[in-house]
């Protein structure tokens, strides 16, 4: 089933065109990956589908429904759900409540019962907790649930973001760069968590510099190139596409090859 | 003790208990009569921290709010012949209104440009009650009559001390159950990253609307309770310094946390008292303690204070 | 149409006067992201010392210069003692220690000097000149006159000197003007000693006309704060635009609909256009990086 559709996506800064002409299809539990050199625009094309961009061109389907536009808060409501290149992560906030933050639409948000804490708003409050660790274990961070956001490490703040990600039961999940600034082991950990999500049915789409993790767990690759699609296919096709071997050649030539290998 | 210290709720049982123990060991009613003045303050400023400390959301202008309140109670039972009691609830529901229709608007501007419109609402409204003399009494201000209720007559120091005193604990426990839950929880992370919790499916523009509203409401309680403990209402009330001094308190005692609210009013309301005996040097060492304590305690009195004892143990 | 000019000359006189304020805001804002509500302290300590220094006999010229010189004074030493230790604290937390910095200064003013109102013989005459109809004092003149040159000193001085280029460069980005050995705290302090002596400058010019006492500061911080936003914060052009259009604003507010509500039509008409550019009316809104 297709859950998220954009077609001939075009937008442009002060003149200088971001993105033209880009369409894909993302079916559910597929993990989707969108790759290209730096300022190919693929945060950009993030930035579009989750809403925080408005697009000159094109349309953005979200489960059958053109939601172009719309606000980034409304299509959480429809089932999408991303995570940052450069971290937003709450920092004053510990981690669990961070991720108990993207279990808010799932919540009664009666504010008259939220000023008297009424005894349905602490059973929520436990709940909202309890998956919140959940999450957090899902992600491997059970054990700092209690520590604030702010001092946490790199690599566990990406994970964190996912969990908070999750929290909101998205049918599409967005993911900018979830390994940048990982080492190898935690690269391997996330690498694992994503293939735990595609498996739960929910449409993974990747923007990832890491080749050999994009090989090996993407179904499908979109490669842009200056704004354009260059090609889509699975990760043989793409690996052996002389355009996109060309690209990659003058800047990451050397990851492409040691991904094909 | 500290984790109780750091909790909502563990604050607000030490705000009860410091109600509650207070009158124990003020000597006269001078004393008395400052201290029910640092609740009504505290009461204002506790709100102002839901809007800067926890949503984040700068406001220069509070104390429009502030005089709506006291006003109101002046107004109504003077020119309308309306109970103070009625008057003192309606003067609530309109700031809490007027919040509402221009808080849309207003706060859809950042930082600095949301400074200076909050400074300009505060500046319209109290134009208002300094031009409009023939309701305000222009900038003299004008009287309050005594609040009753039920036949007893609100009055004097003692009895704004627990009247002031007991609505403030009811106002830290709104607070605390608010910062609690996911109401609370989306504030403080539009105050974080308003990206992140837009993407999540916070509804950004409401809770901020949320949060101002709120806050114009407690300002509003506030200052009724100001009009009315004083028996004189003054467009000084509604002023852009009475504006920067809630500011001031709010900051001084502590962005994010509810005691340093209370902290932070009772040193600006307790220290110009004190440094009286300075007489023409008061404003000089008013000054000098504001900037050496924003020095030296950055986050505000409270979280640093809580910080200090952290390290240390 | 006599009116109306009326109106513009002494909205541009008054707006002259904010628009220096702003500017002083707009330079402090640049090289620290500092907000300095201490600005109109300058602008007072400017008219006071001159004030002062005149009644003890000292020559207008030099009284002048002595007033200019004592703001500097002032701008560095809050900058080196207040500011600088608070380096690295919130945006809020350096807005309460400038307000604290400008009790301060009220505070010592009241005592130093005294709480009354004061004046100064105007420069050049006081016998209005009949310009279309308006009548217009020559120092109203002297004020736009010494406001435009003072921008476009600090103009030459932005775009023309390396200190003012390392202050540009400091604005732009402070890493990289460090990393090119740019002393940014130094540059910071500059920004404090120009500020304050624009103010100052414009103190002394005000003063024949709207009169000086030892708190005059805090509204013209505000004005100026006002002007400064309505322009775009941190653009000097908007900065001298914002500033001319509130002193308009107000005149012809007073002028042709109510004196009461003059204040009130300002920040009405700064409301309004921040809800059509948030950014001010030059600011530029930069996009959202995520």
């Amino acid at each position: 089933m297709t859950v998220l559709e954009a077609e001939d996506i075009g937008v442009s800064f002060g003149g200088l065109t971001a993105l033209q002409g880009v369409s894909f299809r993302v079916q559910a539990g597929e993990i989707f990956a969108i790759i290209g050199p730096n300022g190919a625009g693929k945060t950009t094309l993030f930035n579009i589908i989750s809403g925080i961009y408005v697009p000159l061109a094109g349309r953005v389907r979200l489960i059958g429904e053109d939601v172009t536009a719309f606000e980034p808060h409304l299509l959480a409501r429809r089932g999408l759900s991303r995570t940052f290149q450069n971290l937003q992560v709450f920092f004053r906030m510990t981690a669990a409540e961070n991720v108990m933050v993207g279990r808010h639409l799932h919540e009664r948000r009666n504010v008259i019962a939220h000023l008297f804490t009424l005894p349905s708003v602490l059973r929520q409050n436990r709940a909202t907790r309890q998956r919140a660790e959940e999450l957090l274990a899902f992600v491997g961070l059970a054990d700092l649930a209690d520590r604030a956001a702010g001092a946490l490490p790199y690599g566990a703040l990406k994970r964190l973001e996912i969990a908070r990600a999750l929290a909101t039961e998205p049918k599409v999940l967005l993911l900018d760069e979830p390994a940048a600034g990982c080492n190898p082991v935690e690269t391997e950990e996330v690498d694992a968590v994503i293939r735990r999500i595609a498996e739960q049915g929910i449409a993974v789409v990747l923007v990832e510099h890491d080749m050999r993790m994009v090989m090996q767990i993407s179904s499908r690759i979109h490669v842009l190139d200056q704004g354009r699609t260059l090609t889509e296919g699975t990760a043989a096709q793409v690996r052996t596409h002389p355009d996109v071997i060309a690209v990659y050649l003058g800047t990451q030539g050397t990851e492409a090859a040691r991904a094909h290998g | 003790m500290r984790r109780f210290a750091a909790s909502p709720y563990g604050v607000v049982v030490l705000i009860a208990v410091l109600v509650a123990a207070l009158p124990a060991v003020l000597p006269t009613t001078f004393y008395v009569r400052i201290a029910a003045l640092v609740f009504i303050f505290a009461l204002a400023v506790v709100g102002l921290n839901l809007l800067m400390g926890f949503a984040g959301q700068v406001s220069l202008g509070h104390a429009g709010f502030f005089g709506i309140g006291a006003y109101a109670v002046a107004i109504g039972p003077t020119h309308l012949g309306i109970p103070s009691w009625a008057a003192f609830v309606i003067g609530v529901a309109l700031a809490a209104l007027i919040a509402f229709l221009v808080g849309r608007p207003i706060l859809r501007l950042k930082g600095h440009y949301l400074a200076v419109a909050t400074l300009g609402l505060g500046i319209l409204i109290a134009m208002v009650m300094t031009n409009e003399a023939a309701w305000t009494g222009g900038p003299d201000g004008m009287p309050v009559p005594r609040l009753e209720l039920f036949g007893w007559r609100v009055r004097g120091p003692v009895t704004w001390y627990w009247v002031s005193g007991i609505t403030l604990v009811i106002g830290a426990w709104i607070a605390a159950n608010l910062i609690a839950s996911p109401t609370g929880r989306a504030f403080r992370a539009i105050h974080d990253s308003e990206t992140a919790a837009r993407v999540l499916g916070v509804d950004v523009a409401r809770y901020k609307l949320l949060a101002f509203v709120l806050s114009a409401a407690y300002a509003a309680v506030a200052g009724a309770y100001l009009a009315l403990f004083d028996g004189l209402v003054t467009p000084d009330s509604a002023g852009f310094l009475r504006s920067i001094e809630f500011v001031t308190m709010a900051v001084l005692g502590g962005l994010g946390s509810i005691f340093g609210s209370v902290v932070g009013a009772m040193i600006l309301t307790v220290l110009p008292q004190v440094l009286t005996v300075f007489h023409d040097y008061e404003h000089i060492a008013l000054g000098a303690i504001m900037i050496v304590f924003m020095i030296f305690l950055r986050a505000g009195i409270v979280p640093s204070l809580l910080t200090f004892l952290r390290r240390s143990s | 149409m006599a009116e109306f000019l009326q109106f513009a000359f002494s909205g541009l006189t008054v707006g002259a006067i904010y628009a220096l304020v702003a500017l002083g805001f707009t330079l402090i804002y640049n090289a620290s992201d500092v907000i300095n509500f201490a600005q109109g302290e300058f602008v007072m300590l400017g008219g006071m010392v001159t004030v002062f220094a005149v009644a003890a006999g000292v020559p207008l010229p030099l009284a002048a210069l002595l007033a200019v010189a004592v703001a500097v004074a002032v701008g560095v030493t809050l900058h080196r003692l207040a500011i600088e230790p608070a380096r690295g604290a919130s945006a809020v937390t350096l807005i309460i220690i400038t307000i604290g910095a400008s009790i301060l200064l009220r505070g010592v003013a009241a005592v130093v000097f005294d709480k009354g109102f004061h004046s100064l013989p105007a420069f050049a005459g006081s016998e209005p000149w009949q310009i279309g109809g308006a009548a217009v004092l020559p120092q109203s003149l002297i004020v736009l006159v010494g406001a435009g040159a003072i921008v476009a000193m600090l103009w030459v001085f932005l775009t023309g000197t390396m200190l003012g280029k390392a202050l540009i460069a400091t604005s732009a980005n402070r890493l990289a003007a460090r990393l090119v050995g740019i002393n940014t705290g130094a540059i910071v302090g500059l920004s404090f000693a120009v500020s304050a002596a624009i103010g100052a400058i414009g103190g002394i010019l005000m003063t024949p006309i709207t009169l000086t006492s030892y708190d005059v500061g805090t509204l013209l911080a505000l004005k100026g704060f006002a002007a400064a936003m309505l322009g775009g914060m941190g653009n000097p052009i908007g900065a001298v635009l914002g500033g001319l259009l509130v002193g308009l604003l107000e005149s012809f507010g007073a002028g042709y609909l109510s004196s009461q509500y003059k204040d009130a039509i300002a920040f009405l008409v700064i409301l309004a256009v921040l809800f059509v550019m948030p950014h001010g009316l030059v600011g530029r809104a930069g996009v959202e990086r995520v």
